[in-house]
């Protein structure tokens, strides 16, 4: 106890961190500023277009671009017959990267309908896609395969180049696979008193659908420097990739991101990027690219669809012996992110109960004919988490105990560890850790209450047709990449005693900006507004992996923190020699050097002037960076109270509670954004989001109209709840809130039919038609 | 074709191309205050304008249809600044994200406040369900609008 007191101490004594802060971006995105990737004019510039796939799988024996080259203002195109053919992966990641090196800029061959066949630029979008029209095509059709266990069976074979590399059984199109046995496990089952054996989950494909799509702009400055300016989460990689592929001098290449409208993981991608850049430097005018909304769809990235077998085994009592989790990924025609969105929907999920004896965890990521998975939000553990959170509750139901206490027995606590940090990494094995914060028995305390479970619970209250059930899940997640991320900062300072802060990290609308000038103005004594902050600009910001894997808060964060302390350090040496006074006496407050002994002070408007002219002239300057050996695991309990109308078999969320222990909070009202975005994605995914395709592969709703997304005239009310913790590593002790909340709904959601009217909806979205089938094979009386 | 309109309260006079949007037409003259283009299909709500004052898709409306109309863009309702009270109670309430959608979501707030001065919770959910934003959850957007009502009534 005396810790968390200690802990609550350190919290108070916070200026910047914990305040609600005018957003750094705010006013100018509600104003309307041209602050995007396509908000500025460049004369003459090209458009951009790729010609898409119509077949699933296919090679292409001819490309006839003569006619659209005799449309005036057609300039340029692109395929494998004038491109470099390098081996890379699309995937944005740390390098070398875990994803194999299996997709080409062009390629002789199509994996799905959307790929790549080749590219357009010209003088407007209209000449472009008259020109697209002509280019004639000859595709010798192959067979394909959009099943993933029909798939390994190896038929049918995706990817057979020579050249490629990375991909665990090309004959078998297996991407990744795991095979992590802990304990005896078949023993452990037999051995156990309960059991639930052999339940099978599907998650569907979903797209991220930011609301800007993909876009770039590409075009050379003064100095014959490429720019591209691009919509992307990873600048940094976006440029390290590009130099490869195009091979193309990494110095003369600089990534620019603005602000970008969404991202979601999407855009930790490179989809565009090289081709405009290509094309700019063939024919040295501007390109731009911006990918429709159905070309987002289809030609970008998805969540991956999964199958996921569970079998748990439990003591009389309710302890957990074992678990067994089994995952098959659809990664589609590249094996992007593959290997690590395998394995962290068992590395994110299997810790949550890490008092079992034995734990196994066996996945594939497998290559078919559909369109390419990738990351997003969540990274396979919102799939782990549907399958292993919905058996828990079955469990539960098997031993007829209440859910809430079968958690509470077996749920990781501070202090402890699981064997799976250290098994299971990115693509890889990975690093062993300690909790050293959670307050998630208290998460579930509170959100119990919160949503008046007890009242509920079992009930099955009638309402006409509806019939009350309530619902929980557990979770976790973590804060960046261990000893992968990394992250740098610089901060200096002006003569007008303000602080200029560079970093490479990206904000994607999530305020990153404002939160990483929060730390800085808490570290070095400095108020919010004196701080101006550049970030993501690959000429003149320090490093950083990237926004993803929830690192920003924890690794930047790190970063910033530690080079607002050195600058602290270098104003305060500065003062000392003007004061001749020992460093130890001094400290930054209200915009000056303050004598704590004597109460002389002096503003730092006249130590950045006087270190800029007349004394010991300096920059006052410092840069450090953050990697962490550590991804401290933010803990949510979610709670939900939904009626189901027995007639249509509408599931209808009455009321959603999720309450998070992400460690210190840094801006409340942006981390309650995270969250309550998290939840309402989430929710789409539990219950309507899901795109279809026919027998041949065809993406039959790729469009706003046809993808079911939830509108503000669907969401519940939602209450979002955070218990402060102190985590040791993190910045003023914060973990990260990004990603944790989006895993929670589609399993308390599944939980809470099951208590309203006992059916197990194994299979997402539980759409009305599915419940309603559920409904009428399972009997119940209307 | 020259056509004619007033544009956040001044007289313009655009050349139009056929079968010109007035989203295409905004953006030709350097107008990125109106965003999103990607869908064409006014399903994302991201490029609202106001015409007279009612919200309307910019990417669903052909020239031809603003000709002696008033629109009126964010830049109409209040500059960074001079910002409006909705603009400043989005930023206070924490209904920003990427921000993307934002300016779309403001237009249609100011139509329905123009049309209705106390809307319920209900119609600024309906007001808002023209519009998509991936980021928020729109719960604190709804937060903002109570409390922007709130304000104006204040007169603050």
């Amino acid at each position: 106890m005396s810790k968390v007191i200690k802990e609550e101490k350190i919290i108070k004594e916070f200026n910047t961190v914990g305040k609600n802060v005018e957003k750094y971006d705010g006013l100018p995105l509600a104003t309307g500023q041209p602050l995007f990737t396509d908000d500025i004019f460049l004369p003459n510039m090209l458009y951009a277009k790729i010609m898409t796939s119509p077949y699933p799988h296919a090679e292409i024996v001819e490309i006839d671009e003569s006619e659209a080259l005799k449309i005036p203002g057609v300039r340029i195109i692109l395929s494998y017959k004038n491109t470099p053919r390098i081996a890379h992966t699309t995937a944005g990641q740390g390098y070398p990267e875990p994803s194999p090196y299996d997709h080409f800029m062009f390629d002789k061959k199509v994996r799905f309908i959307g790929d790549r066949v080749c590219a357009v630029g010209g003088d407007s979008i209209e000449i472009v896609e008259e020109a697209i029209s002509k280019i004639k095509v000859t595709y010798k059709e192959l067979p394909f395969v959009l099943d993933p266990e029909e798939a390994i069976k190896g038929d049918v074979i995706i990817h057979s180049e020579d050249d490629i590399s990375g991909v665990y059984d090309k004959n078998r199109n297996i991407i990744s696979h795991v095979e992590i046995p802990i304990g005896d496990v078949e023993n452990e089952l037999k051995e156990s008193f309960y059991k639930i054996e052999e339940e099978i989950y599907f998650t569907q494909p979903v797209q991220h659908t930011p609301i800007e799509t993909h876009i770039a702009i590409t075009y050379f400055d003064e100095y014959g420097n490429l720019i591209v300016r691009s919509s992307t989460q990873v600048p940094f990689h976006i440029r390290r990739i590009l130099s490869k592929i195009l091979e193309f001098p990494m110095k003369k290449i600089r990534v620019i991101k603005p602000r970008i409208g969404g991202g979601f993981g999407v855009k930790q991608e490179l989809l565009i990027e090289d081709i405009c850049s290509l094309m700019t430097i063939r024919t040295k005018r501007p390109v731009r690219m911006e990918l429709t909304r159905k070309e987002e769809f289809i030609s970008s990235r998805l969540r991956h669809p999964s199958k996921i077998w569970i079998r748990i085994g439990a003591d009389k009592d309710g302890k957990l012996n074992v678990i067994d989790l089994k995952v098959l990924l659809n990664n589609g025609g590249y094996g992007t992110h593959g290997p690590t969105v395998l394995f962290n929907s068992g590395s994110k999920t299997l810790p949550l109960y890490n008092k079992v004896k034995a734990v196994r965890f066996i996945g594939d990521a497998v290559y078919t004919n559909l369109p390419v998975s990738g990351a997003f939000r969540g990274y396979g553990a919102t799939n782990g988490y549907f399958a292993l959170e919905s058996a828990m509750d079955d469990l539960a139901n098997l031993m007829g105990i209440d859910p809430i206490e079968l958690r509470k027995i077996n749920h990781i606590s501070e202090g402890e560890t699981s064997p799976i940090f250290e098994k299971l990494g990115e693509g890889k094995e990975g690093i062993t850790q300690y909790i050293e914060s959670s307050a998630l028995s208290k998460c579930i305390e509170i959100g119990k209450n919160e949503i008046e479970w007890e009242k509920w619970r079992g009930k099955r209250v009638r309402n006409g047709n509806l019939v009350r059930g309530v619902g929980m899940a557990i979770m976790m997640q973590g804060s960046g990449i261990p000893l992968v991320d990394m992250a740098g900062a610089r901060a200096k300072l002006n003569d007008d005693g303000t602080l200029h802060l560079f970093i490479g990290a990206t904000d994607i609308g999530t305020g990153s900006d404002t939160i990483l000038a929060q730390i800085l103005s808490e570290e070095v004594g400095i108020p919010y507004e004196d701080i101006k902050v550049y970030s993501s600009d690959t000429d003149f910001t320090p490093f950083d992996t990237g926004a993803y894997a929830s690192s920003t808060t924890y690794i930047s964060g790190g970063a910033v923190k530690r080079a607002g302390n050195e600058i602290k350090r270098k104003i305060i040496s500065y003062a000392s020699k003007l004061m001749n006074e020992n460093p130890e006496n001094l400290i930054i407050k209200e915009r000056s050097v303050v004598n704590i002994i004597t109460g002389e002070k002096i503003s730092l408007k006249e130590i950045g002037e006087r270190s800029f002219y007349d004394f010991e002239q300096e920059q006052i300057e410092a840069s450090a960076s953050f990697v962490s050996p550590k991804s401290p695991p933010p803990f949510a309990a979610h709670f939900v109270l939904i009626d189901l109308d027995l007639e249509t078999g509408k599931i209808i969320p009455i009321k959603y509670v999720a309450v998070n222990d992400i460690g210190v909070i840094i801006h409340p009202n942006l981390t309650k954004g995270q969250a309550i975005g998290s939840i309402v994605q989430g929710l789409g995914f539990a219950l309507t989001e899901e795109l279809i395709y026919s027998k041949k592969g065809v993406m039959l709703n790729p469009s706003f109209l046809d993808y079911k997304l939830l509108t503000s005239v669907d969401i519940p009310e939602i209450n979002v709840k955070f218990i402060e913790t102190y985590d040791p590593t993190g910045p003023f002790g914060a973990k990260s809130v990004a990603e944790i909340n989006i895993n929670g709904p589609a399993p308390a959601i599944r939980n809470a039919v099951l208590d309203a009217v006992g059916i197990k909806l194994n299979s997402l979205p539980m759409t009305p038609e599915k419940v309603f089938k559920a409904i009428l094979n399972s009997g119940i009386k209307i | 074709m020259i056509i004619n309109f007033i544009l956040n309260g001044e007289e313009v006079n655009y050349d139009a191309y056929p079968g010109e949007t007035l989203f295409e037409l905004l953006r030709r003259y350097h107008h990125y205050e109106v965003k999103g283009n990607n869908c064409k299909t006014g399903e994302c709500g991201a490029c609202t304008v106001l015409i007279d004052d009612k919200p309307i898709p910019s990417c669903t409306l052909l020239v031809g249809k603003v000709i002696g109309k008033r629109v009126t863009t964010i830049k109409g309702i209040g500059d960074i600044d001079n910002p409006d009270l909705i603009q400043k109670s989005f930023v206070e309430e924490g209904a920003i994200q990427c921000g993307y959608c934002i300016p779309g979501i403001i237009i249609s707030v100011e139509g329905l406040l123009r049309k209705n001065p106390n809307p319920t919770k209900d119609d600024i959910k309906e007001a808002l369900s023209s519009h998509i934003c991936r980021c928020t959850g729109y719960v604190q957007q709804i937060e903002a609008v109570e409390k922007a009502i709130q304000k104006i009534k204040e007169g603050k």
